[in-house]
C-alpha cells in the first residue's frame, strides 16, 4: 500500500499548530504575490506543485471545520493528499476542480460517509468546531447530525413529503405532533419550499419536480438544525431556473449555516461563495476569497481551470 | 444558385459509400432474419399458451351443461338412453365411406357397468328423444341414472302416474328429506361424535391415571368408576340417537322416484339418494342454465361425493388457499430476512457467492426430492418428537407425526424459498444507493435505513417475489402426495373443536385432486369432464390470489416509486 510522501510545504502547515498562515503573501488589493515573501513557493510556475497556496485572509475568520494533513487512499489509491484546509463559519466555500480531482471525496469525509466504503483508510485529522471527526469514541451518527448533505442527484425517499422533511427526527424518536410539524415547516420555509407545498404534505414527495426534490433535500437537511451544510453538485442535475432558485436559498442559509459546495460551474462558484478551493490530483492547490481566485489566481494551473484553459 | 454551382463536388469517399450501401443490402446486418424468429418464438409461445387456456376453458366450462338425452334403438341390442359426449367420423377400412359414431353418455352404471357407449350411425334403426326422459343423480355412490319416467312411489305403491305431478311431488318431498338428512348429520357428526371424542379422551385419562398411579391406587379406582358410569350415559345416548337415525333413514326410504331404464327394467330411486331430477328434454335455456348454476354451485360449496368424480371440492378449494396462506406467511419473513443478510449485512466474498450460487441451485432440486425430506425431517422427526412431548397418551396413533397441513405448508416454504431469495435479493439491489446514503447522511443507523428507507423502496420487488412463490406453491403436488395431500379427508381442517383450525390433519389440495381423478380412479372415463373442471378452478384460484398480489404490488409502487422524471 502506498504511503503517504514526504510533503515539501510541510513547514507552512504544522501538523497540530494553529491554522494554517497564507503560504503566499498578497498585496492587499492587488492580489499579486509579494515578491521574495516568505510564502513565494506558491507564485505560478514556482518548481512545488505539490504545496497549497493559501491567500492572505485565509485562517483570519473563524473556522467551522478545521482540516489538517488529511490524506485518504481507496485500497491502494490515494485520492487525498495531505488537505489542509479551514472553512470559515457562516460562510459559502465552493470546492472547484476537475472530475476524479477529490472534491466529493474531500466533502464525503467531512460527515464520514466515506466510512461505508470498505476499503478507504484515512490519515490526518479534521475537526468540527474543535469536536475531532476521526478517532476513536466518535459517534458517527451524532456527527452525521451535526452536518447535513445534500446529494449530486435529489433522492428523496419513498414516503410523504412532510415525512422526508423530518426524518432525522423520526429516527431519533421525536413522537410529539407539534415538534414535527413546527420542524416541518420551519425547514421548508429555509428552503423556500413552503409556499408551493404546504397544502399537499401527506402527498408522496417522488410527486415533485426535479427542482422541488432538491430543496426537499435541503429542507431535510437542515430540519435537523445541522453547524455544517454540505452540497455535493446540488444542481447539476436541474435546469437554469431551478438552479437560480437554489442559488438564491444558498444565499439566504449563508450566515445561519456553514456550506461547503462541490461545483462544476464556475459562474456558479464565482457567484455564490464567499471562498473557493481549487483541487487538482487530489491535493488543494490554492485556497482564497472567490473574487481573488477567479480574478487574480496566484497559481497557474488555478488560473487555466477558471480561464477553462485547462488540459 | 450560384453558390450552389459554385460548390465543390463532393468527395468521392469510395471507401465508405459502397460498403454502407452493403450494410443496408446484406439481410444479416438489418437482423431480418432475427426478427422473425424471435416474433415466431413469442408466437409459438402465445400460441401454446392461449391454446391449454382455451382447452381449459371449452372442457371446464362445458362439463356441468346439461344436454338433451337421446334414446337409440339398435334392432336386437338392448336400446340406450343418453347424452352425445363425443362425436367423429371414422372408416372401417381405408376405401370405405367415414361413418359417425358417438359416444353416449348412458350412465346407469349399477345396471350395465359402464358409464359411456358408442354407438354408430349404421347399427341405429331409431332414434328419438323421449320427453319424459329424466337425468336423476344420486349420493349413494353409484352416479346418475337416466330412464323414462314411471312415477312417484310411497311405500313401494305407484301414488302418481302423471310426469309433471310426479317430478312436483318429487322436489316437494325432496325438500323435506334435506331436513331431514340434515338432523341426521348433525347426529351422526355433532352428537354420536362429540361421544366418541369423550370417550377417547376418557380412555387417554385413565391411561394417564393408570401411568401415574397404578392399577390398585384408590384414586385410579375411583376414576374407573367414574369413568365407567358416565361410558354407560353415552351408550344409552347414542342408543337413542341410533334410533333416530333409522327412524329418519325408514322415513327417507320411504319416498322414490321410478324410473324405467332403456331395457325396460325399472329402478325406485330412494328420495334420500337423488341429488338433483330433471326431465332433460322439457328444459327450456333458462331451466338448463338453472341446473348449470346449481351444478356449479353444488361443485364450489359441497363435498365430494363418489370417490371425488361428483358433488363439490370445497374442501380442496379450501385446503389449497389455506395451505398457500400459511405457506406464504412463511416463506415471506424467512426469505426476506435471509436476503436481507446476505445483500445488506454480509461483506462479499467467497462464502457469500458460495451461499447465493447453493441458493440458486436449491430452486432446481425436484419437488419430489422436497416430498421426501418434508417427510423424513417435518413428519417424523420434528413431528414425532413434538406427539411425545406432547400428546403421548394418543400414541402410537400419530397426531403430528404424519403427512398434515402444517408440515405441508412448510414443506412447500422450503420449497419456494429460493424464488422469494433471489427476487428479495434483486429488489434490494435496485434500490439506488443514493437513498441509503441520503438516509446515513440524515444520521439513521444501518438498522433505521434499512427499515424505513430501503425494505420499503423494495417491497413491490418482493411482492414480486411472494407472487411467484404463490404460483408455484399453489400449483405443486408431487411433494403434497408425501406430507399431507390425502385422497379422502374425514375430518375437515376446520370445526368446531377448540383450536378450530388443525394444522396436523391432512387436507384434500385441488392439483393432487386432479392427479387422482384422472389417473388413479376406477372410472377415469367418468371423472374427465372433472379432471378439466378443477383444472380450470385451479387455475382460477391461482390468478385470483396473483391477482391480489399483483394489485398489491401497484399499490406499493405507486406509493413508493412513482418517479416523475
Amino acid at each position: 500500500m502506498q504511503r503517504l510522501e514526504p510533503r515539501a510545504h510541510q513547514a507552512d502547515t504544522p501538523r497540530h499548530g494553529p491554522l494554517p498562515r497564507p503560504s503566499t503573501a498578497t498585496a492587499p488589493g492587488t492580489g499579486a504575490p509579494v515578491p521574495g515573501g516568505p510564502g513565494d513557493l506558491g507564485v505560478p510556475g514556482a518548481p512545488d506543485t505539490q504545496a497549497t497556496t493559501y491567500h492572505e485572509v485565509v485562517g483570519k475568520e473563524p473556522a467551522v471545520i478545521e482540516i489538517r494533513d488529511f490524506s485518504l487512499w481507496y485500497g491502494a489509491k490515494q485520492a487525498l493528499h495531505a488537505v489542509t484546509m479551514p472553512i470559515a463559519a457562516g460562510k459559502i466555500t465552493a470546492l472547484i476542480g476537475p472530475s476524479g480531482c477529490g472534491k466529493s471525496t474531500l466533502l464525503r469525509s467531512v460527515n464520514r460517509l466515506n466510512d461505508l466504503v470498505d476499503s478507504v483508510r484515512i490519515e490526518g485529522d479534521m475537526r468540527l468546531n474543535g469536536d475531532p471527526i476521526y478517532g476513536r469514541g466518535v459517534d458517527v451518527i451524532e456527527l452525521r447530525k451535526r452536518v447535513g448533505m445534500v446529494f449530486q442527484k435529489p433522492n428523496p425517499f419513498p414516503m410523504s413529503i412532510a415525512e422526508n422533511v423530518v426524518y432525522s427526527l423520526r429516527i431519533d424518536g421525536v413522537r410529539d405532533r407539534t415538534l414535527l410539524e413546527e420542524a416541518c415547516e420551519r425547514s421548508l420555509r429555509g428552503a423556500g419550499l413552503w409556499e408551493e407545498v404546504k397544502d399537499r404534505l401527506p402527498e408522496s414527495a417522488l410527486s415533485l419536480s426535479g427542482g422541488q426534490q432538491q430543496r426537499l433535500c435541503i429542507a431535510r437537511a437542515i430540519a435537523a438544525e445541522p453547524e455544517v451544510l454540505l452540497l455535493d453538485e446540488p444542481c447539476s442535475a436541474l435546469d437554469p431556473i431551478a438552479t437560480g432558485r437554489i442559488e438564491e436559498l444558498m444565499a439566504e442559509l449563508k450566515g445561519q449555516y456553514s456550506i461547503l459546495i462541490v461545483t462544476h460551474n464556475m459562474q456558479q462558484a464565482s457567484r455564490t461563495s464567499d471562498f473557493t478551493a481549487f483541487m487538482y490530483l487530489g491535493r488543494l492547490i490554492e485556497l482564497g476569497p472567490t473574487s481573488e481566485m477567479f480574478r487574480l489566481p496566484l497559481r497557474r494551473e488555478t488560473e487555466d481551470y477558471v480561464t477553462g484553459r485547462f488540459g | 444558385m450560384t453558390a450552389t454551382l459554385r460548390r465543390p463536388p463532393p468527395p468521392p469517399a469510395r471507401s465508405a459509400r459502397p460498403r454502407r450501401q452493403r450494410l443496408a443490402a446484406d439481410p444479416a446486418a438489418r437482423g431480418e432474419a432475427w426478427l422473425w424468429i424471435a416474433a415466431g418464438a413469442l408466437a409459438l409461445a402465445v400460441l401454446m399458451i392461449a391454446g391449454l387456456l382455451a382447452l381449459i376453458l371449452v372442457q371446464g366450462l362445458g362439463t356441468f351443461w346439461p344436454g338433451e338425452l337421446v334414446r337409440v334403438e339398435r334392432g336386437a341390442e338392448t336400446a340406450l338412453l343418453g347424452e352425445v359426449e363425443k362425436s367423429e367420423l371414422y372408416r372401417a377400412t381405408p376405401e370405405s365411406l367415414g361413418v359417425r359414431r358417438r359416444m353416449l353418455r348412458t350412465a346407469n352404471f349399477d345396471l350395465t357397468g359402464t358409464h359411456f357407449h358408442w354407438v354408430s350411425d349404421t347399427e341405429i334403426t331409431r332414434e328419438e328423444r323421449p320427453q319424459w326422459a329424466i337425468v336423476a343423480e344420486r349420493s349413494d355412490g353409484w352416479g346418475r341414472f337416466q330412464g323414462e319416467l314411471v312415477g312417484w312411489s310411497v311405500d313401494g305403491q305407484l301414488v302418481e302416474r302423471d310426469p309433471q305431478r310426479a317430478l312436483a311431488a318429487c322436489a316437494a318431498e325432496h325438500a323435506r328429506a334435506a331436513e331431514r338428512l340434515e338432523r341426521r348429520a348433525e347426529l351422526v357428526q355433532d352428537e354420536i361424535g362429540a361421544a366418541n371424542r369423550a370417550q377417547e379422551e376418557a380412555r387417554i385419562e385413565l391411561q394417564r391415571s393408570l401411568r401415574e398411579h397404578g392399577p390398585g391406587a384408590a384414586a385410579h379406582r375411583l376414576l374407573v368408576e367414574r369413568s365407567d358410569a358416565e361410558q354407560a350415559l353415552r351408550d344409552r345416548q347414542v342408543a337413542a340417537w341410533t334410533e333416530e337415525i333409522q327412524a329418519l333413514d325408514a322415513e327417507n326410504a320411504r319416498h322414490a322416484l321410478v324410473l324405467r331404464a332403456p331395457d325396460g327394467r325399472e329402478q325406485p330411486i330412494a328420495v334420500d339418494a337423488l341429488v338433483r331430477a330433471y326431465p332433460a328434454n322439457q328444459l327450456g335455456t333458462l331451466g338448463r342454465l338453472g341446473v348449470y348454476a346449481s351444478r356449479w354451485l353444488e361443485f364450489l360449496t359441497e363435498e365430494p361425493r363418489e370417490s371425488n368424480s361428483a358433488g363439490g371440492v370445497w374442501p380442496a378449494i379450501f385446503g389449497t388457499v389455506v395451505m398457500t396462506l400459511i405457506m406464504t406467511l412463511f416463506v415471506v419473513p424467512f426469505g426476506v430476512l435471509a436476503a436481507l443478510y446476505l445483500r445488506e449485512y454480509a461483506k462479499p466474498g467467497p462464502l457469500v457467492s458460495f451461499v447465493r450460487i447453493s441458493v440458486n441451485n436449491l430452486a432446481g432440486v425436484p419437488s419430489i426430492v422436497f416430498g421426501v425430506f418434508g417427510l423424513g425431517f417435518f413428519c417424523y422427526l420434528i413431528g414425532s418428537s413434538i406427539d411425545e412431548l406432547l400428546f403421548s397418551e394418543a400414541l402410537p396413533n400419530p397426531t403430528y407425526g404424519k403427512g398434515g397441513l402444517m408440515w405441508a405448508a412448510l414443506t412447500l416454504a422450503l420449497l419456494t424459498l429460493p424464488v422469494v431469495i433471489v427476487a428479495t435479493e434483486e429488489a434490494l439491489a435496485a434500490v439506488p444507493n443514493s437513498m441509503r446514503e441520503g438516509s446515513y447522511a440524515c444520521g439513521a443507523t444501518k438498522v433505521q435505513t434499512i427499515l424505513r428507507i430501503v425494505l420499503p423502496r423494495a417491497l413491490p420487488g418482493i411482492t414480486t417475489g411472494a407472487i411467484l412463490a404463490i404460483a408455484r406453491g399453489a400449483g405443486e403436488v408431487a411433494p403434497l402426495m408425501l406430507v399431507g395431500a390425502a385422497k379422502l379427508a374425514p375430518k375437515l381442517l376446520v370445526d368446531d373443536t377448540p383450536p378450530f383450525l388443525h394444522p396436523e390433519r391432512s387436507f384434500l389440495h385441488l392439483g393432487f385432486q386432479i392427479f387422482d381423478l384422472g389417473f388413479q380412479s376406477q372410472n377415469s372415463e367418468a371423472a374427465k369432464p372433472m379432471v378439466y373442471t378443477t383444472t380450470l378452478l385451479l387455475i382460477a384460484i391461482i390468478v385470483l390470489l396473483n391477482l391480489a398480489a399483483v394489485s398489491l404490488r401497484t399499490r406499493l409502487r405507486r406509493k413508493f416509486s412513482a418517479n416523475p422524471f
